[in-house]
């Protein structure tokens, strides 16, 4: 009788389940919990200690109040909206060149694609120089003889979130470019077959077949660009520190200069939140539009 | 094969393959464009190699551009041995050796860990674990800002917080996500009769795994390896956060050489120093090629 | 005049030569069939058709016209591929336009040819709908009607219906012919499948290897092959092979004598030596079909397979494994002994050097 009922749920599968438990922490821990005790902590008055003295929305008006705030999230929205943009249009051209049945297309590839294997540090370190005024770019084309040129975006608060916009794409183009690719070479052949025989040039197949093909790849592409946008810091602390002044701020720093430099921890829990609350906002539709996809087709 | 062969009279007009001219004005836009794009690409390595190969004077005087008139390695030897942070001035071995000393054990204890959870995700089901998966996966998202200072905490409270191997558990733990969908997704592809018939003989759960998924995967290991070496050779935020000055690992201490206020700039040294920190990642990326194209696609897409 | 002429055709890859010295006839409403194993070259002669492959050596004319460097679209042709290729982001109705419209064509004039090959191939109530929401024969149809609404005297057709189930196949084949029946344009069908290739084919063009090993109707075809690839190739379960030696009109394989007086030889082939005998499994009479076949053995069952309609014995004459097609309603078991007759009109004689029919 014993030895045919079922055996206990919880020791099915057992070594399974002991497996999964440094998976289970993480998920459940670090991810569920770590960010919960963020959220709750951004209600606090914590400062250099979190403590769970409830003041409400306090912290949230402090940071809307911020100016540094203000033009932190002015720069993520400049940057974020012309990474996007002109990631997409980059990664999408070169994809597009590259899968004209070229020739050296492996090296062009490497080409491309090797600036995303450095950091952002090293990427912030190096266009810092290029765009040195002094000897970068702006003092070489003054030796040539233009005495007047100006292109000094790392010196200028007004354009200094370009200066940084040109070292993001150089770092993270080829990527995108690699997504494209793939998405390209996974269009049936015969479809490009199909447009030539109907005598419809090619510029015209990408805008009127292949782009809407690839709406998923450039879904993902978007996605994947948007959860690098908000994580923007190091080439940040790398190439400008934030300045000139305060004119290259973005919410990334902002949160870590307030957690462990100017020990105002629930001020950096506010700030922190509100990234996640972005994230959420993008996501969400994303993740919506998946799952759609999902059930029609 | 009969009548088919009899060669038919060739007609007058066009026969053969098609004309077609070397410099089409379509091939001097498709390579003009390509090459021009190259040199923007290409254009802040070269700036990197020759600044660090010339000595201060000629950087002063000439551009960044022209190569070097008269090259010396002096950069190369003080950045590794003799640049300054502001605390110390033994140059970037120091970082070298701490980023190695966070790289091994964070990418085997990542990978093994990973693969693991991987190998029960996809065969081994049990009641909630998909739940825990896409509560991991989720996690993928979430800005690491939220999760910064309960780290900080957890770390305190097991006395690892500012030593290498706190550093490695945040890598273990946020290099989690990526890899297990990685593992989960390749171990899936692995045909399930092979799963049915170990157990039949006999396998268990680590039988299983270590003698049959393993010797199997091994692509995809090292696919996860690339992905981990580079991720973690280029982290910087952890290591600001979590490290303190004698463990920084390279990056960090790059940044400080580069950036500290103190003493005239060098920026031959600099150049010198920012190559040697990517260097690493550049090897792996030039040997793997493939591969390390494989692992951002397989980070990439999801599901 | 003929629609498509193919002269003297070479294309290469690199050092490998896919297509050699190929030359092909094709009349005005012609429905050829270029039939093979995958790799023999069929629908890279296809593409050279089409356009969409650069031939390395020859031309091809199309309505007299030399085609040989024109665009795919300049040659007035149309063509359905195996996975369709429909656009799959525009509704039905936009797909059969796309091409019409981008050339500029009259709104009235695409709305008319949009209607008329909706009306053929019946798919009027199909028009808004987008290819995702279409079976896989409903979008076979649509990509026919977008090669016809081109109005173009050519189609091309590459295994238009490898990617569908049997059942859905066999409704489509006919559909095709039928098409044909009405159309009359020419129509050029490239398949691995032979029953497609039998019953849609007005000739036939076996190929292999980048050759045509034999081009002609699916009588020709089956009865008279004019080697032994294609002898092979065309019949399920294939034709019997049987090595001996031919000397005095008679055909002798170990202990097998048959007279070959009946047969039809090839002008100007030998009539004495090794030979090989070939007959299809069907062809090898037994039971009521005994009487009108001159040479008769008997042969030992090996093992039964019952078919159906009709019941497949192996067995094997003079030390050769064969087939035999028998009724479906016989009552054989293995180890009986049956009596099989052969005719020698119905089969073929090779020479197994040059392996072509003697």
């Amino acid at each position: 009788m014993d030895a045919s009922r079922r055996p206990n749920q919880l020791f099915r599968n057992l070594n399974a389940k002991l497996a999964s438990i440094p998976m289970i922490v993480t998920a459940l821990v670090v991810f569920v919990g770590g960010t919960t005790w963020t959220v709750v902590h951004s209600f606090t008055n914590s400062r250099l200690l979190p403590k769970l003295n409830f003041v409400g929305l306090d912290q949230y008006e402090r940071l809307w109040s911020s100016s540094r705030w203000m033009i932190s999230i002015e720069n993520l929205a400049i940057y974020g909206a012309c990474s996007m943009i002109l990631s997409l249009l980059i990664g999408f051209t070169l994809a597009a060149l590259l899968d004209r049945k070229i020739r050296f297309e492996g090296a062009f590839r490497t080409i491309f694609l090797y600036p995303f294997a450095l950091s952002f540090v090293v990427t912030g370190l190096a266009w810092q120089w290029i765009l040195n005024p002094d000897f970068g770019i702006q003092g070489v084309v003054r030796d040539w003889g233009w005495e007047g040129f100006v292109f000094d975006p790392l010196n200028n608060p007004d354009i200094v979130i370009f200066g940084i916009l040109i070292a993001g794409i150089w770092q993270g183009s080829g990527f995108i470019m690699v997504i494209m690719l793939a998405g390209l070479r996974g269009i049936d052949e015969d479809i490009w077959k199909a447009t030539r025989v109907e005598g419809i040039p090619a510029w015209k197949t990408y805008i009127q077949v292949i782009i809407p093909m690839m709406r998923p790849v450039f879904v993902t592409a978007l996605v994947l660009i948007a959860s690098g946008i908000i994580k923007l810091y190091d080439l940040v602390v790398a190439q400008t520190n934030g300045g000139p002044g305060l004119s290259s701020e973005v919410p990334a720093k902002y949160v870590i200069e307030y957690m462990f430099r100017a020990q105002n921890l629930a001020q950096g829990f506010a700030a922190s939140t509100m990234m996640l609350v972005s994230v959420i906002i993008i996501l969400v539709p994303w993740a919506y539009l998946e799952f759609g996809g999902k059930k029609r087709g | 094969m009969a009548d088919m062969t009899a060669n038919a009279p060739v007609l007058e007009g066009p026969s053969g393959p098609k004309p077609r001219r070397r410099f089409s004005r379509r091939n001097i836009f498709l390579y003009g464009t390509l090459i021009v794009v190259s040199m923007y690409y290409l254009l802040p390595l070269y700036v990197m190699v020759v600044t660090s190969l010339k000595g201060m004077p000629e950087i002063r005087l000439g551009n960044i551009f022209s190569p070097p008139m008269e090259i010396t390695y002096e950069p190369w030897v003080k950045a590794w041995a003799e640049a300054c942070t502001g605390i110390n001035c033994d140059g970037l071995s120091r970082g070298f050796m701490n980023s190695v000393q966070i790289l091994v054990p964070s990418v085997v204890l990542s990978i093994a860990i990973a693969s693991v959870n991987g190998y029960a995700l996809a065969n081994w089901r049990f009641k909630g674990s998909e739940v825990f998966f896409t509560i991991l996966i989720i996690g993928a998202f979430i800005p690491y800002q939220t999760m910064l200072y309960p780290i900080v905490i957890m770390l305190r409270e097991i006395g690892l917080m500012g030593s290498i191997w706190g550093l490695v558990l945040v890598h273990t733990v946020f290099g989690m996500p990526i890899l297990t969908l990685l593992f989960r997704n390749y171990f899936t592809s692995i045909p399930e009769e092979l799963f049915k018939a170990a157990r039949v003989d006999g396998a268990g759960f680590w039988g299983i795994y270590l003698r049959i998924m393993v010797p199997m995967s091994l692509p995809i290991f090292v696919v996860a390896m690339i992905l981990q070496v580079t991720g973690i050779w280029n982290d910087f935020l952890f290591g600001v956060i979590y490290t303190k000055p004698e463990t920084y690992p390279m990056t960090v201490q790059l940044n400080n050489i580069v950036n500290s206020v103190q003493g005239i700039k060098e920026y031959n040294v600099n150049m010198a120093a920012t190559l040697l920190t990517g260097l690493v990642p550049l090897i792996i990326y030039f040997v793997s090629g493939k591969l390390f194209v494989r692992g951002i696609a397989a980070g990439a897409v999801k599901g | 005049m003929n629609s498509v002429e193919i002269k003297n055709l070479d294309l290469s890859f690199g050092s490998v030569k896919v297509l050699q010295n190929l030359n092909l006839d094709i009349g005005q409403g012609e429905f050829i069939v270029l039939l093979g194993s995958s790799g023999c070259g069929k629908s890279t002669l296809l593409n050279c058709i089409a356009g969409l492959l650069d031939v390395t050596g020859g031309q091809i004319h199309i309505n007299g016209k030399n085609v040989t460097w024109a665009e795919p679209s300049e040659r007035g042709i149309g063509m359905v591929f195996q996975s369709y290729a429909l656009y799959p982001q525009m509704t039905v109705e936009k797909n059969l336009s796309f091409g019409l419209r981008n050339a500029k064509m009259p709104k009235d004039e695409i709305d008319a040819r949009v209607a008329r090959a909706a009306e053929i191939l019946q798919i009027q109530p199909l028009l808004n709908r987008k290819p995702g929401a279409l079976s896989g024969g409903q979008r076979q149809r649509v990509a026919i009607g977008r090669a016809l609404v081109r109005d173009v005297d050519v189609f091309l057709f590459d295994e238009p219906l490898s990617n569908l189930d049997a059942k859905l196949r066999a409704d489509l084949r006919v559909e095709i012919k039928r098409l044909h029946g009405q159309l009359q344009n020419t129509m050029i069908y490239v398949t691995h499948d032979q029953i497609e290739a039998m019953t849609l084919a007005d000739r036939i063009a076996i190929m292999k290897g980048g050759k045509i090993m034999q081009l002609g109707s699916p009588h020709e075809i089956y009865n008279r092959p004019q080697n032994l690839y294609v002898a092979d190739f065309i019949g399920s379960p294939s034709m019997n092979f049987i090595k001996g030696d031919l000397s005095g009109g008679t055909f002798r394989a170990g202990d097998m004598v048959i007279p070959v007086d009946g047969y039809d030889f090839a002008e100007g082939t030998k009539r004495e030596g090794a030979a090989i005998f070939g007959v299809r499994p069907e062809h090898i009479a037994t039971g009521d079909a005994l009487a009108s076949a001159p040479i008769r053995t008997q042969v030992t069952v090996d093992l039964v397979e019952p078919m159906g309609a009709d019941t497949l014995i192996y067995s094997s004459i003079a030390g050769t494994p064969v087939h035999i097609r028998m009724d479906g309603q016989a009552v054989v078991r293995k180890g009986d002994t049956v009596e099989i007759g052969i005719n020698p009109k119905d089969a073929s004689l090779f020479d197994p050097d040059s392996e072509l029919r003697l």
